[in-house]
């Protein structure tokens, strides 16, 4: 039986222990914790920027200032902490999903090695005040995202031989998403930094492509494609339909490629580009809501499981958050909410609830969802648990504060008022920020906590709690 | 052939990795050759001196670009900032180096005000030093960073050098705040962010900020001052000392002739004794980007605010003070 406690509900522990490949458990534990160490990296400087627009002098150092680490918080959170979490998973999936080894585990292990140090070596570059030219999430000089970029196409190439290999007649719907996106991802590097096109305006039609497909053809088909796996997985029933899944990846493909411009509305990038990427954003509801609606029809009817499970919570709160935050995208894309909310604070609310309360809550549910099942070691679940409201509550504290806020601001602006009022009339709201910020920072020193409790440990010993288990049910 | 999307890894790939290289071709490539061969540097512009594309350098190097656009929406709230941007105004745009792409000066947020044309509306290079020194010595609620790093204290500062006028409040213990040649380059970059007309022999007419309010209530004094005047002479307009004179009190202000007074907001001032004080900065003239209207507005505003009690003036006024030109000005006390 289980133990009673007065605060908190005992959740299932794992019932089966996956009988790993060591050397692929410990290649994906790798990717893991060096994603939770960018992570914990990457969100104290996010705390600490938010912090400065309650305490605007604290810490003046070149190096400490926000125009040269703003882009060290997004540039780290994006490509080191949720990129290598992603494919740390995605290594998992694949060979599994396949049913063969992967292709090479080596080969792998060169990718870490070449994303961290691209990683690094663009930290290095942002503080010394060697920023690309601004662009959001392009902010690497060329030889760093280049490393970033060679990480990727090994991958790809280990990912695509090890689905050529598989087992299995057809290729499961996560490896549609998995291997698109790293391919997408590909291209849209070499398109963000190829030189010829991007003199003038040009640049700018190329930012607004690049900044919306790194998250719509990278985070998000990546994080969809292991929830396709994760999901059926851990509630141990088939997926509620196939075709779902198969129709929101091509519109996804087609409809969100085509949405980039509708970051520069009213601006002087050609009109009709921008006409086109407000209509497809309204197409973009169509892969949303055929997702959504597939995990959420998944998951009826076994909400006590999900209740039970320490991992499970975390995939719903992601779908949630997939469904709302990009519901909120396509209403942000008209021009008459555009106008209000536009160069707003209203845009960070948006830029974390979805790449936080989406892909990373994600993120957090794989690897909640795995990681003891490879290395026979659970987090503890009150540790869990604390994660788990710490960074939810944080979230939604920060998304509603500056959502508030921005809408005050462009209602400011459109009142014409001095632009000074629209500073003044934040300093609730970015306290309200940083608070929710903060709880989100704590949230993520108990998962680094969780990510080294649920080392690999003997190559042969499952944990006590797992052999516990095994004793119990034999 | 059969379309085995699910079975067949070579023909789901490909269309993938391909299809989405067209897309890319139709939606982002295409439009940004499209929109390079048929943009030109405006006739009326000029293109960035050596000094003013390094202060560039640094305008990106210190992530300005997070917290400032460069593009004017064709929004009526946008109007402060100038005429809407056009594609001719980033023609100029180019590699920095080798190293880094054209700057993305358009940005995407506006945590501090756009600075399309700040060169125009806030011209005055001491400002600029000051406010990029210690942004809250002039703008007490701004949350900009400050960048004592692009300045040095000096004990004995070099003839020559860029000498910057610290409040008290901010300044060091000892010694002078000198602006270093990237401080310099930057002020320089910042001072040359002017729109330029879209016609040659065009001014860029005040016509559209003239238009009147709802209501027919006539622009609010208070607001025009918020805008354009506050940043140096104050919200209690007591300037700062030793960089900007106050407006309270002042003779000019307080005077029953209003005529100077809106001769210096129209035409502007430079390097006259002000009640004795000698001040660098430099008063913009505002008669290119504010309407009479407006002008009447903010003279009045100065000239009941603060204490003052001086009689008010019309747009007439302004219209006949505007028609007189610049040469027909005062002298001031």
């Amino acid at each position: 039986m289980t133990t009673q406690r007065p605060l908190t509900v005992q959740k299932t522990r794992i019932d089966e222990l996956i009988d790993a490949d060591h050397s692929l458990t410990r290649l994906v534990y790798a990717y893991i914790a060096c994603a939770a160490i960018w992570l914990v990296f990457g969100t104290l400087v996010g705390e600490y920027l938010g912090l400065k627009f309650v305490w605007p002098d604290f810490g003046v150092e070149p190096w400490l200032s926000f125009g040269r680490l703003r882009p060290v918080h997004t540039n780290v959170v994006l490509w080191g902490w949720a990129s290598l979490g992603m494919i740390g998973l995605a290594l998992w999936v694949v060979p599994r999903t396949c049913q063969r080894a992967l292709h090479s585990t080596r080969l792998a292990w060169i990718s870490l090695l070449l994303l961290n140090a691209a990683v690094l070596a663009g930290v290095i570059c942002l503080a010394s005040g060697v920023n690309n030219g601004g662009g959001e999430y392009r902010e690497f000089i060329w030889p760093v995202m280049g490393t970033f970029a060679l990480g990727i196409i090994l991958l790809a190439y280990n990912v695509y031989r090890t689905i050529a290999a598989r087992a299995t007649e057809e290729i499961y719907i996560s490896n549609w998403y998995i291997l698109g996106a790293l391919l997408w991802t590909i291209v849209l590097v070499v398109v963000g930094y190829l030189p010829w096109y991007q003199n003038g305006l040009g640049d700018t039609v190329i930012q607004g492509y690049y900044m919306h497909m790194g998250v719509g053809m990278w985070f998000t088909p990546m994080v969809l494609g292991l929830t396709y796996y994760f999901l059926p997985k851990l509630l141990n029933k088939p997926i509620y339909s196939y075709s779902l899944g198969v129709l929101a990846f091509w519109t996804q493909m087609v409809f969100y490629s085509m949405i980039g411009a509708h970051h520069f509305v009213f601006s002087p990038i050609p009109w009709w580009l921008q006409t086109v990427a407000i209509v497809f954003s309204v197409g973009m509801l169509v892969p949303v809501v055929a997702g959504t609606g597939n995990f959420l029809l998944t998951m009826r009817g076994s909400w006590s499981t999900i209740a039970r499970s320490y991992s499970l919570p975390f995939i719903l709160g992601g779908v949630l958050f997939y469904f709302f935050a990009s519901t909120q995208g396509t209403f942000e894309a008209f021009r008459s909410l555009n106008r209000v909310w536009h160069f707003t604070n209203f845009t960070v609310a948006h830029a974390h609830l979805t790449v936080y309360g989406f892909v990373v809550f994600l993120i957090w549910g794989g690897v909640y969802g795995l990681l003891p099942r490879i290395t026979g070691r659970e987090p503890p679940q009150l540790a869990v648990g604390a994660h788990f409201w710490l960074a939810l509550v944080g979230v939604l504290v920060y998304g509603f504060a500056l959502m508030i806020g921005g809408t005050l601001q462009g209602q400011s602006w459109i009142a014409q008022a001095p632009f000074i009022d629209s500073v003044t009339l934040m300093a609730p709201y970015w306290t309200g920020r940083a608070v929710g910020g903060t709880l989100m920072f704590l949230s993520h020193l108990i998962f680094a906590y969780n990510v080294w409790k649920m080392r690999p440990g003997e190559a042969t010993a499952p944990s006590p709690a797992v052999a516990a288990f095994q004793a119990e049910a034999a | 052939m059969r379309l085995d999307f699910h079975k067949n890894h070579r023909l789901l790939f490909g269309v993938i990795f391909f299809g989405f290289i067209g897309l890319s071709l139709i939606i982002a490539i295409g439009p940004a050759i499209w929109v390079n061969d048929n943009n030109t540097p405006l006739p009326t512009s000029q293109p960035l001196t050596a000094q003013e594309q390094a202060g560039l350098g640094v305008y990106v190097g210190e992530g300005c670009l997070y917290c400032h656009t460069q593009q004017v929406r064709p929004l009526p709230e946008d109007s402060p900032y100038g005429r809407p941007s056009v594609p001719g105004d980033y023609a100029r745009l180019r590699w920095l180096d080798v190293w880094r792409e054209p700057p993305m000066i358009l940005g995407t947020e506006r945590t501090g005000p756009d600075l399309s044309n700040v060169a125009n509306r806030q011209p005055s290079a001491t400002w600029q030093y000051l406010h990029l020194y210690q942004p809250r010595s002039v703008v007490p609620g701004s949350v900009m960073p400050s960048f004592p790093w692009l300045f040095t204290v000096e004990a004995n500062p070099a003839p020559g050098a860029v000498i910057v006028p610290v409040p008290a409040q901010y300044a060091p213990a000892a010694g002078k705040v000198v602006a270093t040649p990237r401080a310099q380059a930057l002020v320089a970059y910042l001072l040359s962010l002017k729109q330029p007309p879209l016609t040659a022999g065009g001014a860029t007419a005040p016509a559209a900020a003239a238009a009147p309010a709802a209501g027919g209530a006539g622009p609010d004094g208070a607001a025009v001052y918020g805008n354009y005047c506050v940043s140096c002479h104050q919200n209690n307009g007591e300037g700062l000392k030793g960089a900007f004179p106050p407006l309270k009190g002042d003779p000019v202000v307080t005077a029953q002739d209003p005529t100077t007074h809106i001769h210096t907001v129209l035409f502007g001032l430079q390097g006259k004794k002000i009640n004795g004080a000698e001040y660098a900065a430099v008063m913009p003239p505002w008669s290119a980007t504010l309407s009479d209207a407006q002008i009447a507005a903010v003279v009045n505003h100065e000239r009941t605010s603060w204490g003052n009690s001086a009689p008010t003036v019309t747009a007439a006024d302004v219209a006949a003070v505007r028609k007189q030109g610049a040469d027909a000005g005062e002298d001031h006390e």
